[in-house]
């Protein structure tokens, strides 16, 4: 009975688990604000949410993990960045930098898709490469922008995109901010944590629909859905187009509670935190259920914000959390990889 | 000359990438001697790098992302060396001893992993790459010092937990390089003399085309002319100072590139070979497949960490954090740029490519400044070249293992 | 004769997987200097026992086997495929093991290359180069053995596939100590002439003594080079003959075996009798389904029938219902009620008016991670649009409409299940075949398309599942083409039965035509003598 329980709720969590509650501990023992923390892991969570979320159809439509967020990232950002480019402030600008990077992700969905239909099999590693390709010739592409906007340009050269482009005075924080409140000293980002359940509603919604659910049998098994007449390929792409608009309308949602777009070489390995929290959420390589998306991102984010002030604690000169973020989500992911290694042969 | 075409199809990488990089020398104005020393120097110390990646690549892995992990190996043996108070080449020498349990112990747990994710080997690697350097760290920013004591705290952060992020290798820098150096010139003399003294034997041994021989023995004598031309006819002296040639690197590098080709020679590189031709053949006819992937791994890691040792003497510092983080990815590129795929790679690819990726890396900047005006379009254009190059080449072999599934198909249907 | 030796000895040879008894007390002797054949249908047992004869892992991880194994006359444990080498037992798989990247030489001699000599002894070690002139030599002499000239230097993947088969040959027998050589399906890529060239190799090898277990599905060649034969049928032996006193008629009804299955053929109640009229007509059908090529099929299939497809496995009868579904590439010209069909693609064909239940059910019929109702439901949906409901733009799955058909079939077919959301995968496999009919069903046929029903699932399931067929035939008129193994099957249910032999029409025969013309047919040797 034990063993099914363990097996029931799968060894990842668990030890994420415990590794949470030790974390916990020891914030109670060396006296840490657990009104903050519990505030920040609040935060982090609504934030990162829709980029975990676009995990969802590409695992559906059986293209597996979406390593390719950096690309959604890509689009988002020069959504967000002409929403900047034209001074929008407040609700507009957010539904502004969205609208504009709907077409963008919709074009570089397809074109990944595209790619990711002839190479059926090895999405995840192409995917990886493709991502890092993309976003160092998105490098290049940031220094040349005919961007006019002073709050966006180098101060001195007057050309180029910034590193960091601040989003102060602008919607830095807007749904965060917009309809808090505090309970028990915890802030509650309420339009935040809205705006991801809604985009969880809507995924939930879609997966109920006949195009969600001929994708899910496209995924699942191309055979069965070949001899019923559907288009693998088609809902493949249809999924893959999905994700990368999830991805793009996911960072404009991070940045604006980040305070910052970050661009160059930021959207790099952006990709593996959103894997590491559906996989520790229960997800598989093969399956993916809406549940995993929200508990993974809340124990993955959890942890690492946790562990921050733990680890100063422990080490004040280095930066322990990150390490601990890199062999929490690396380790996941190595872990899945294995899992279902095992079941190929 | 259909022989011609199939030569230049099979060579087509690395004739693009030459005249990539003669367009982009053309057009910078970069200044000769700068871009050839500065080549050298580079060549010599990722050369071993890029040569590690041959083993996995032939057992079928792909390309081994986590040599990462064999150059932590190598940071880890330096670093304890250095504690211990050896130097010079001394020092190094006590590095490479100890850096080979490391390197095999850690090529043994990759390959654990490995066996357990066949089909995605690469993706693999390199997940164990970001791992292991997230325990390397963890090991550096707070074992030691904060639970394994260190003496010398001249090694650790003010707080005395924790290894500082930049350790100095005094007396150990250039241990190598500085054995044996000559300038360019003495270099071409000495390499057209051995060259010449090889092709005699060849001529007398195996007699070979005489037209294959004369063009070589051409080679021989342009190369012997270039050499007294500049070291006793007083011709292109910037050349002759500046360019240093690093014979003593140069001949470790030569050495691991004829340990590589011996071993796929024998017997057990010929198993190598058929494991990643063909696991399901190689499996049934009995060869253990896993440990062949193994001994893949094993190897790999530990041409990995002597790599690394060698390129950490040039470089003079150890960036105890990040030096190990971008060998896989540029060590990767620079071995596509030379030919080779995920599934075939030889000593000479490895080595032209090094040299060719190296030789993009030192001028793309320069021709950015001079074409943009921004050295940062060359610096991110050499980055987009690494990744771009994996991409594309990762996305070729994807589709060629499908079309490749077909066509066998349909071979046994007749 | 009696007293002598076999070479190898089964005795009592059981095997079970997960409770599902696969082979049963099955013996089996070879003696020196033997072809022995062994025959059987898919999924006889043939493979398990080569599995078990090999030491294949697969064996060991699902539990072992019962029975012991003699060689010589001395018992023997075979744990790996490693030590039945060592033992000099040595098979030549169907699907060829040759390393493509190597030479012929380098694939004889794979895995025991010889080195090069250092100093005076002779070493075996797996650190020296390997002396490539004289691995050439040995591999010379392998393939002379086999009289077969070949240049050893030639790239494998550069060979036709006989040759490729003569240097897998070549490598096995070369092996030390090589007693007995397991041939399975060797001629099954070949043709005639190819296969003719490998029977006399194979009559060579004989002669120097080594014993040949040989699996075919080809009758022709088991009587001519074969000495004795021993069939196989649901896992125990049906028979064993000596070849000279056999014919290919009574190896066929080994094969098929006699039992009758106990169906109650129910009234026709309203449909009347079959009528001439056609519904379906294939003119120059082919189709190219791996391992079960259409060549060429001329055939019509008449409104109300049951039409049975039998006929040997590889030989085609599978490829007829997944190349009109576009499963596999496929052509000629396809009328059904006096329109031609466009062929490729499944939706449309679907969309014509037939249902298809896969001879494949895990991979190609089922949903095995959804449940029971989605699996029936989604190609009516895609295909017809049914169970959706529109919610302002977007179409959403209608579950009510979905759970209520689900519901329907489930009592109709009896098919047992905690509900309608039980996964499709956690069904016993007679449910799940029940599951892939009520989704064709589900379409509305006019003509069904049903592949191998009754494989791999129990005796009761079985009678359940033809009687609705039958049903479906007999009370609602449906047009059934019923594709089986089991010959007693079609003969239980069909109105005709046509043997499909080498991608064609051998024949077609009224359910009581004696057994033997069906054997006959099926063997494909009355075809090949009115053709030479």
């Amino acid at each position: 009975m034990k063993q099914s329980l363990i097996a029931r709720v799968g060894l990842p969590r668990i030890i994420i688990f415990a590794f949470l509650l030790l974390l916990l501990a020891l914030c109670v023992l060396t006296k840490q604000d657990l009104g903050a923390i519990t505030g920040d892991v609040i935060v982090r969570f609504g934030m990162n949410g829709i980029l975990a979320l676009s995990m969802f159809p590409s695992i559906l439509c059986g293209a597996g993990l979406n390593f390719g967020v950096p690309i959604g990232v890509i689009a988002g950002l020069v959504g967000g960045l002409l929403s900047v480019e034209f001074g929008m402030t407040g609700f507009g600008g957010v539904a502004a930098a969205c609208l504009f990077s709907v077409p963008i992700a919709v074009a570089f969905g397809y074109l990944y898709g595209k790619l990711l239909n002839t190479v059926k099999g090895n999405e995840i590693v192409v995917g990886n490469y493709i991502s890092y390709a993309a976003v160092s010739l998105m490098c290049i592409f940031w220094l040349l922008m005919p961007f006019t906007n002073p709050a966006i340009t180098w101060p001195i050269r007057g050309t180029g995109v910034r590193t960091t482009v601040t989003l102060e005075g602008f919607y830095d924080g807007l749904l965060n901010d917009t309809l808090s409140f505090t309970v028990l000293g915890v802030k509650i980002p309420t339009l935040l944590l809205a705006a991801f359940a809604l985009a969880c509603v809507l995924i939930w919604l879609f997966s109920r629909s006949k195009t969600g659910l001929l994708m899910k049998a496209a995924g699942e098994n191309p055979m069965y859905a070949a001899a019923a007449g559907i288009s693998v390929d088609a809902m493949r792409l249809k999924g893959i187009i999905l994700s990368t608009l999830l991805a793009a309308v996911g960072i404009v949602i991070y940045s604006q509670s980040y305070g910052f777009y970050q661009l160059y070489n930021a959207p790099l390995n952006m990709a593996f935190a959103p894997v590491a929290a559906v996989l520790l959420g229960g997800a598989t390589t093969r399956t993916v259920k809406i549940r995993h998306v929200i508990i993974g991102t809340f124990l993955f984010q959890a942890i690492i914000t946790v562990a921050m002030p733990v680890a100063n604690q422990l080490a004040p000169d280095g930066g322990l959390a990150e390490v601990a973020r890199i062999i929490v989500s690396n380790g996941i992911i190595l872990y899945a990889l294995m899992q279902s290694g095992g079941e190929r042969k | 000359m259909t022989k011609w075409k199939r030569t230049l199809k099979k060579n087509a990488v690395p004739l693009l990438f030459i005249s990539l990089s003669a367009f982009a020398f053309l057009y910078s104005g970069a200044s000769g001697p700068v871009v050839v020393s500065d080549v050298v120097s580079r060549f010599a110390r990722n050369a071993i790098l890029v040569l590690s990646l041959i083993f996995p690549v032939l057992a079928g892995m792909g390309l081994n992302f986590g040599i990462a992990i064999g150059a932590m190996a190598g940071q880890i043996a330096l670093f304890f060396v250095m504690l211990a108070g050896i130097t010079g080449t001394n020092g190094l020498l006590a590095a490479a001893l100890l850096c080979v349990p490391l390197a095999v112990v850690f090529g043994w747990l990759s390959s654990l992993v490995l066996n357990r994710t066949k089909g995605q080997e690469m993706i693999t690697s390199m997940l164990l790459a970001f791992f292991a350097s997230g325990v390397y760290q963890f090991f550096f920013l707070y074992l030691l010092g904060g639970v394994i004591p260190v003496n010398n705290p001249d090694f650790l952060m003010g707080s005395g937990i924790g290894v500082r992020s930049n350790l100095d290798m005094t007396g150990m820098q250039y241990a190598l390089d500085d054995l044996l150096k000559t300038d360019v010139f003495t270099c071409l003399l000495a390499t057209a003399a051995g060259f010449g003294v090889w092709l005699v034997y060849q001529a007398v041994k195996h007699k070979k085309q005489p037209l294959y021989l004369a063009l070589l023995f051409a080679l021989d004598a342009a190369l012997l002319a270039l050499g007294v031309l500049g070291k006793f006819g007083g011709l292109w002296p910037q050349y002759r100072v500046m360019v240093q040639i690093p014979v003593a690197t140069l001949l470790v590098v030569a050495l691991v590139g004829f340990v590589i080709r011996y071993f796929f020679s024998t017997r057990m590189g010929q198993r190598m070979r058929a494991v990643g031709n063909d696991t399901t053949a190689s499996s049934a006819v009995g060869i253990d497949v896993n440990r062949v992937r193994t001994q893949a791994m094993i190897l790999s890691t530990l041409v990995a960490a002597l790599g690394q040792i060698v390129y950490l003497q040039n470089i003079g510092t150890i960036a105890v954090y990040s030096a190990h983080e971008n060998v896989g990815m540029f060590s990767a590129a620079a071995l596509l740029v030379g030919g080779a795929s995920v599934s075939g790679a030889t000593v000479p690819q490895a080595l032209l490519g090094t040299l060719l990726f190296h030789l993009l890396f030192n001028i793309l900047p320069i021709a950015g400044q001079k074409l943009f005006g921004s050295p940062e379009i060359g610096e991110y254009f050499r980055v987009f070249i690494a990744y771009g190059i994996i991409a594309v080449t990762l996305s070729l072999y994807a589709w060629k293992i499908t079309a490749k599934r077909n066509a066998t198909r349909e071979k046994k249907r007749n | 004769m009696e007293s002598e030796q076999p070479r190898l000895s089964l005795r009592h040879i059981s095997k079970s997987y997960s409770g599902n008894r696969v082979l049963s007390d099955v013996s089996l002797d070879v003696r020196a200097g033997e072809i022995h054949a062994l025959l059987g249908e898919n999924g006889a047992g043939k493979s398990t026992l080569m599995k078990i004869l090999m030491g294949m892992d697969e064996i060991r991880q699902s539990g072992g086997f019962e029975g012991e194994i003699l060689l010589d006359g001395e018992p023997v444990q075979i744990d790996s495929p490693k030590r039945a080498h060592e033992l000099g037992v040595c098979m030549v798989h169907q699907e060829l093991m040759l390393v493509n990247g190597f030479t012929v030489a380098e694939n004889i001699r794979v895995g025991r290359e010889p080195v090069k000599r250092i100093g005076r002894g002779e070493r075996d070690a797996a650190c020296l180069p390997i002396d490539f002139s004289r691995l050439r030599e040995q591999a010379k002499t392998a393939l002379e053995r086999l009289h077969v000239e070949l240049d050893g230097d030639m790239p494998i993947a550069e060979l036709p596939v006989t040759q490729m088969q003569f240097v897998e040959i070549a490598r096995e027998v070369d092996r030390p100590g090589i007693r007995l050589l397991i041939l399975d399906e060797p001629t099954a890529v070949l043709n005639d002439e190819e296969a003719e060239c490998l029977l006399d190799r194979m009559a060579r090898l004989k002669q120097s003594g080594l014993s040949i277990l040989f699996i075919t599905h080809r009758l022709g060649e088991v009587l001519r080079c074969c000495d004795r034969i021993t069939v196989l049928r649901d896992g125990a032996v049906a028979g064993r003959a000596e070849s000279g006193k056999t014919s290919a008629a009574a190896i066929a009804e080994m094969m098929i075996g006699k039992r009758l299955l106990a169906i109650h053929t129910s009234e026709r109640i309203s449909f009347g009798e079959p009528t001439e009229e056609p519904v379906l007509q294939l003119n120059g059908f082919w189709a190219d389904l791996p391992g079960e090529r259409v060549e060429r099929l001329d055939l019509e299939v008449r409104r109300g029938e049951i039409l049975g497809l039998g006929g040997l496995s590889g030989q085609g009868k599978i490829g007829f219902a997944n190349g009109l579904m576009g499963l596999c590439p496929s052509g000629g010209v396809v009328i059904l009620d006096g329109r031609e069909l466009s062929l490729g693609d499944a939706g449309s064909v679907l969309r014509a008016g037939f249902g298809f239940v896969s001879e494949d059910r895990r991979r190609v019929g089922l949903l095995s991670g959804s449940s029971i109702e989605e699996n029936i439901a989604i190609p009516a949906m895609l295909n017809f649009g049914r169970f959706l409901r529109r919610v302002g733009p977007v179409q959403m799955i209608d579950r009510r409409a979905m759970r209520a058909n689900a519901l329907e079939f489930i009592h109709a077919l009896d098919i047992r299940c905690t509900g309608p959301d039980q996964p499709a995968g956690m069904l016993s496999g007679g449910n799940q075949q029940k599951v892939c009919v009520a989704q064709a069903l589900t379409l509305r046929p006019r003509i069904l398309l049903v592949s191998e029903p009754t494989r791999g699932i129990d005796i009761g399931a079985k009678h359940l599942l033809l009687n609705v067929l039958l049903r479906l035939n007999r009370e609602q008129g449906i047009t059934i083409v019923f594709t089986s193994s089991e010959l007693q099957e079609l003969r239980s249910v069909c109105d005709r039965i046509a043997i499909i032999s080498r991608g064609r029409v051998a024949g077609i025969l009224p359910p009581d035509a004696p057994e033997a013309e069906f054997g006959l047919m099926m063997s494909g040797l009355d075809v090949k003598r009115s053709g030479v």
